[in-house]
């Protein structure tokens, strides 16, 4: 943490004195572009957050772009299918360091009441999230609170230093925590080895 | 017997067909899937059924043949419905498409072709309708487990074609 402090002899000229990290990260926190990925009903919500009534602009981040070129915050807004994983990949890649991600409620978290072959179980499985919001779907008060955790973390970041030193070892895929072991080419067989045998029915814990 | 059923079995003339209880009352119709093209052909020309509602399936696994098919149709002039069910097993899963006669059809068989790999002969277009191109199986079997089989495999072949094609180019 810094602060600005006024420099003494400057007299009127109103100059400032503060650490290059604090203010980097200042202007960071407090000018987050979200790029809102409304994928199911947690989207109407995210737009109430935006919307006047709980008014994301207090915190600086109501500057919504549907284009990932001008975002730093992916918000994933809803339940993330496998078909649908690519393009939100794609979008994150897209986006400019430095960025980060926001997983909106239980869908987006852990798959949710979605236990399915069609999921993503958790959009960590592709993405590497900062704050998780639990909800179904989150109240905008809930995300909004997620929003200020994010601001904090980013109050802690280390700008300069990753500058000079490289960009620190922060997971691209997210956990990777992928359901199933990799196996190219599914032979037709394990159609009827899957089939109603309990252990293999459940699919976790074999990665 | 209804006037429905009535009119129904005086439409289809000799195609071989019986009615079958269901619970919801309807007049349903069980065909062989060898007489299914002229049932469905009688009552579209014959019986005023100007209307598809649905083409799907029921996976009646392990019974054998494990398929039931059922189609529903609808006749504005006469406000009423008739359903047609027929069996086909898993080794032949084929039956004759109705796209020619009820165009609206195509997405439903495309569907049902989809989630139960029951295939369309003559359909014109039949691809998948809702899982991604190159999904291998159908979901809604009864022996598909309801996690997947490797449900990320696509994602996986995609992402990893992505980072070749970024390592080779930086």
């Amino acid at each position: 943490m810094g602060s600005l402090k006024p420099v003494e002899g400057s007299g009127d000229l109103g100059f400032l004195a503060t650490r290059a990290d604090f203010l980097i990260n200042w202007g960071r926190k407090n000018s987050l572009w979200p790029m809102p990925l409304g994928l199911s009903c947690c989207g109407i919500e995210l737009m109430a957050m935006i919307g006047p009534k709980f008014d994301l602009a207090r915190f600086g981040a109501e500057a919504a772009r549907f284009s990932p070129r001008q975002c730093d915050l992916l918000i994933v807004a809803g339940t993330l299918t496998w078909k649908m994983a690519t393009a939100v990949r794609t979008i994150y890649d897209q986006m400019p360091d430095p960025k980060w991600v926001i997983a909106m409620g239980v869908c987006s978290s852990s798959g949710g009441m979605y236990d399915s072959y069609a999921v993503v179980q958790g959009v960590d499985s592709i993405l590497p999230v900062d704050v998780y919001v639990p909800g179904c779907p989150p109240r905008p008060d809930a995300v909004i609170d997620a929003i200020i955790k994010l601001q904090k973390q980013i109050e802690r970041e280390d700008p300069l230093g990753r500058l000079i030193r490289g960009p620190q070892a922060k997971p691209d895929t997210g956990s990777g925590r992928l359901l199933f072991q990799e196996n190219e080419g599914v032979a037709k067989s394990a159609v009827d080895k899957h089939a109603h045998d309990p252990e293999s029915r459940t699919g976790r814990g074999q990665a | 017997m209804s006037d429905t059923q009535a009119r129904v079995s005086a439409a289809l003339g000799g195609v071989p067909h019986q009615f079958t209880s269901v619970l919801d009352g309807m007049p349903t119709l069980v065909v062989e899937r060898d007489h299914l093209r002229a049932c469905l052909l009688a009552l579209q020309q014959n019986a005023g059924f100007e209307a598809n509602t649905f083409v799907t399936a029921v996976d009646h696994f392990p019974a054998e043949p494990r398929f039931e098919l059922a189609y529903q149709f609808l006749s504005y002039a006469h406000n009423d419905r008739v359903r047609v069910h027929t069996r086909v097993s898993e080794s032949d899963a084929k039956v004759p498409t109705i796209t020619d006669l009820w165009p609206g059809t195509s997405f439903s068989e495309r569907e049902c072709y989809d989630m139960f790999g029951i295939v369309f002969d003559g359909h014109p277009d039949l691809r998948r309708l809702l899982m991604p191109v190159g999904f291998e199986h159908h979901p809604l079997r009864k022996d598909y487990p309801h996690h997947g089989i490797e449900p990320d495999r696509l994602y996986r072949t995609w992402d990893r074609e992505r980072r070749k094609e970024w390592n080779s180019a930086t």
